[in-house]
């Protein structure tokens, strides 16, 4: 058998190297592999947006990209937008607006909302919900995340 | 020892108080079952039936064993018992028995090294099925049939419960109205759709301890599950709740697959995780039960009501589940917000070979009120009465009691129909705006709590929560009420802050651990803010005053002459005498170290003595009246809700953020259900078990939501509060599909309402030549 090929790749800054099968998910390599379990499995069909993370800065379905995907790449999840202490701007204001509940869609909602602030520091309400329309959220009925992002803006 | 006076308003409660668990939640650091791993552990997967009803001959699973990296495959004769919610309906088993009886029941279990050896053995395993007659139409269940799902059936027939009720007269009633109408309403099931699917992880350890971890809403009635079916005695059974990702009610039955995953590491000895696929958690539903459901009301000729006479005929699916209250419920929570003097009422229950249903949100109260809803505006109507003013001429009044003996206590029903309809314009807008536009009311009615618990004496606390202090000064919470994501960890530490007048950030909420957290029932029937908040403040007014006989004794004042301070303890007009929170808690460990306090809720004898009287009696009730309005494209049948005006009376909101979150949150539901959630199926076969298939409600769907929170502090509820986790859907959907008929003139009585039956309803009105706003 030829040996398991390599996936080299760049995650939250740091290199890594780490044999997957070719067939590996991102999502799985993450998870499974590389205990980085903040990012979410919640379909696996990429219909509930909770396994998003940036690839190169964009956001991404973890779940249908495959972990060679990532080789030369640069992947961040959730724990890479986490300060070593405190919340982003975009985290704090998650909080402070009540926009968790459950809190199982959340990380994909920061990472989407992480990348549009970054591109769109000023969003309108409507560049806020088309930037979310990929991420499902069953708790809030999205009033308080989408509060929650404009306000982090405002801040910004 | 006397406690000081409670302040007129608090510190805390009342106010937005943002989740404790929040900041674990925005950086992916709040831990839930899958995101757990423990050493040597194995993978659990669960096979299922390709078959909806078929008698299990034989299972072969010799060649499976075989295959390297296989601990152990158990089939249902291993754990035969059956169990379920109710104690009286345990038809459910870990594993299928003698018979599949759904597309997706589960017929063996396998404990494999990885996922790809789990899969392997699964298509390994022989199962030699007899298929039998398939039962998909609840009305043909409803007589004896040839097979029937479970023998329990009613005289042989499909029905797994029917409930009679009858108070008053209803035939004299009718006989003397001056005006009546009938409504038959169809409601596909529609199910919970929580972002994470179930995990749970089991482990049995050579100390004898069988521990289960599970993304569970009910960890007690787990508990008791596992002990039942397995055989082991509950003291030996240890369950633990992590971060849970949703439940909405489908976590809220012990579910097969926990039991199931509990056998596996019994058999090995290994530690066993089950991780459900998205289609896994379709199947295992357990959602809003598919219902018809007939409705007569009958007035006089001022819209005073006279009587209500109803039927529903409630597809249960496979299992029992909650089952028996959803058709008691289905009847009686039609008992408010009206006074309703003479009732009848038939529900029926019947068993399909599909996917079972059972509690979700606003379980068993949201399609008769859709129903009662959407005929009182007809009534109104045909009254010529303005149907804001219909209902208000019935309102049920502050501690009155029903005609089925329910205690009512507090009620701002008046005031939540004034806020909205003030609010909104409601009358000025009302057949006011051009085709196509519309706005309607809905009012909704829910219990806070059910008043019996499901496996004991009402006598018996349904709550319980126990504090501890120690010389760090945190104060240790312990309860297993669920957080499900509805902000119930967030209420307990804030009690508990208030009434002992510290920073919220010495109160830690303890992860639920049924070896160290007290029984409380868990997140269902609306109950945990009223009963967990009422225990809560005792256990913390015992601890508190524990402080203030240490304040006492430092000081030299009587402790009855102590007022809570923020960290400080001081005595009534003389600020500057006092001690602070810490240096009372130092003196009081001198009498035996940590401090430890009890408090418990217990809820108060009510309701009459008739069989099913208990089903529907509450210590309080919610009330609601939602104004909606709706824009709608007649050519292409394309609604949008443009927005809600929801006028909730939950007594006095506790936590603001979370009492709307619930709100906004239940609003997305609710429309979820209208416009367009099905369950959907050919014949046995569930043909959209995926989120893609079945679509929730996307961000641009959702319509601007205006709470409005003017409920009046309820006699008996902590602080005053009531229920806001299932309320606030069920007024909703009536008052979008009143908004429907006010913008187009077109009733809907089969949801949910597509965009193509609104173009049907559009063409039908017209072929008819019945215009509508000057439109034809």
């Amino acid at each position: 058998m030829p040996p398991t090929p390599l996936v080299r790749t760049r995650i939250n800054g740091q290199s890594v190297e780490i044999a997957a099968p070719a067939e590996r998910i991102l999502l799985d390599l993450l998870r499974e592999d590389l205990n980085l379990t903040g990012t979410k499995r919640g379909c696996d069909l990429g219909t509930c947006g909770c396994c998003t993370v940036l690839i190169d800065g964009r956001p991404t379905l973890s779940c249908l990209t495959l972990a060679h995907g990532a080789s030369g790449r640069e992947v961040t999840t959730i724990e890479g937008l986490s300060p070593a202490s405190g919340l982003s701007p975009v985290q704090r204001a998650f909080v402070e607006h009540g926009a968790t509940q459950c809190g199982f869609c959340t990380p994909g909602f920061i990472v989407s909302a992480t990348a549009l602030l970054r591109d769109h520091p000023h969003p309108t309400r409507d560049e806020v919900v088309e930037a979310i329309a990929g991420n499902l959220c069953r708790c809030t009925g999205y009033t308080k995340i989408i509060e929650a992002i404009l306000a982090a803006s405002a801040g910004a | 020892m006397a406690a000081a006076p409670p302040p007129p308003s608090y510190r805390l409660l009342g106010g937005r108080i943002p989740y404790v668990e929040g900041p674990l939640k925005v950086t992916g650091r709040a831990e839930y079952t899958d995101d757990i791993k423990r050493p040597g552990m194995l993978v659990g997967r669960l096979l299922r039936s390709p078959f909806a009803h078929a008698r299990i001959r034989s299972i072969d699973v010799s060649a499976a064993r075989e295959i390297p990296g296989v601990f152990a495959i158990l089939t249902g004769d291993r754990y035969p018992t059956p169990f379920g919610v109710l104690p009286i309906t345990h038809d459910e088993t870990a594993i299928a028995v003698d018979k599949a009886r759904y597309i997706g029941d589960i017929v063996a279990a396998v404990a494999a090294r990885d996922e790809r050896t789990a899969e392997r053995a699964m298509a390994a395993i022989r199962v030699d099925y007899e298929p039998l007659p398939e039962h998909t139409d609840p009305r043909s269940g409803l007589v004896k049939v040839v097979e029937p799902i479970h023998a329990r059936g009613l005289n042989g027939s499909n029905i797994q419960k029917e409930v009679v009720q009858h108070f008053g007269d209803v035939d004299a009633a009718f006989a003397q109205a001056a005006a009546s109408v009938r409504v038959r309403a169809n409601f596909a099931g529609v199910t919970h759709a929580f972002t994470e699917p179930m995990a749970t992880i089991a482990e049995s350890t050579p100390d004898g301890r069988l521990t289960v971890t599970s993304s569970t809403q009910v960890p007690h009635y787990l508990h008791r599950s596992l002990s039942e079916v397995l055989g082991i005695p509950m003291h030996r059974i240890r369950v633990i709740k992590p971060e849970v990702g949703g439940g909405f009610g489908g976590k809220s039955d012990p579910l097969p697959h926990e039991i199931a995953c509990a056998a596996l590491a019994l058999e090995t000895g290994r530690p066993v995780k089950v991780l459900f696929d998205r289609e896994d958690v379709f199947l295992t539903n357990h959602g809003r039960h598919p219902t018809q459901n007939e409705i007569r009301i009958a007035a006089d000729a001022d819209g005073h009501l006279l009587a209500y006479d109803l039927e529903a005929v409630i597809e249960g699916g496979a299992w029992s589940s909650f089952g028996t209250v959803t058709t008691y419920y289905n009847g009686v929570f039609a008992m408010g917000p009206y006074r309703v003097p003479n009732f009848r009422y038939r529900g029926r229950r019947v068993y399909t070979n599909r996917p079972p249903n059972g509690a979700m949100r606003a379980h068993g109260g949201t399609n008769v009120r859709y129903a009662i809803e959407v005929a009182l505006d007809e009534l109104a109507e045909q009254l010529k009465i303005d149907p804001a003013e219909l209902r208000r001429r019935n309102a049920l009044a502050p501690h009155s009691t029903t005609i089925s003996q329910f205690r009512i206590t507090s009620t701002s029903f008046l005031q939540c129909l004034d806020a909205s309809t003030g609010r909104s314009g409601f009358a000025e807008k009302l057949r006011r705006l051009p085709y196509g536009h519309g706005v309607g009311l809905g009012c909704g009615f829910y219990i806070s709590g059910s008043n019996s618990p499901i496996h004991f004496t009402p006598k018996m606390p349904q709550c319980t929560v126990h504090l501890k202090v120690d010389m760090d000064g945190g104060i240790a919470v312990h309860c297993m009420q669920a957080d499900i994501g509805q902000g119930s960890n967030t209420l307990l530490a804030a009690i508990v802050a208030e009434v002992l007048g510290v920073d919220l950030v010495r109160v830690h909420v303890q992860r639920v651990d049924s070896d160290v957290s007290p029984v409380d029932l868990g997140s269902y029937s609306s109950r945990v803010t009223f009963m967990m908040g009422n225990a809560a403040r005792q256990a913390a007014e015992r601890l508190r005053d524990q402080l203030l006989a240490a304040a006492a004794e430092i000081t030299g004042y009587p402790a009855d002459q102590f007022v809570v301070g923020l960290e400080r303890y001081e005595v009534a007009h003389r600020p500057n005498v006092g001690v602070t929170f810490e240096a009372a808690l130092e003196k009081a460990m001198e009498r035996g170290g940590a401090l430890l306090a009890s408090g418990s809720y217990t809820t108060p004898p009510m309701g009459g003595t008739y069989k099913g009287a208990r089903a529907g009696t509450s210590p309080a009730y919610s009330f609601a009246a939602y104004v909606a309005q709706v824009e709608v494209d007649v050519e292409t049948g394309v609604y949008h809700v443009e927005k809600v005006w929801a006028a909730f009376d939950c007594g006095r909101p506790l936590n603001r953020l979370a009492v709307e979150g619930q709100i906004e949150g239940s609003i997305h539901m609710g429309l979820g259900q209208l416009m367009g959630e099905s369950m959907n199926y050919r014949g046995a076969r569930l043909l959209n078990p995926s989120l893609l298939e079945y679509k929730i409600p996307m961000p641009q769907q959702m319509p601007e939501v205006e709470v409005l929170l003017v409920g009046e502090d309820d006699p008996e509820g902590p602080f005053g509060a009531k229920e806001a986790g299932e309320g606030p859907l069920v007024a909703t959907l009536p008052a979008v599909a009143n908004a429907l008929y006010d913008a187009i003139g077109v009733r809907f009585y089969d949801l949910p309402i597509t965009p193509d039956k609104v173009v049907r309803g559009i063409e039908r009105r017209r072929t008819e030549g019945r215009g509508w706003k000057g439109v034809d």
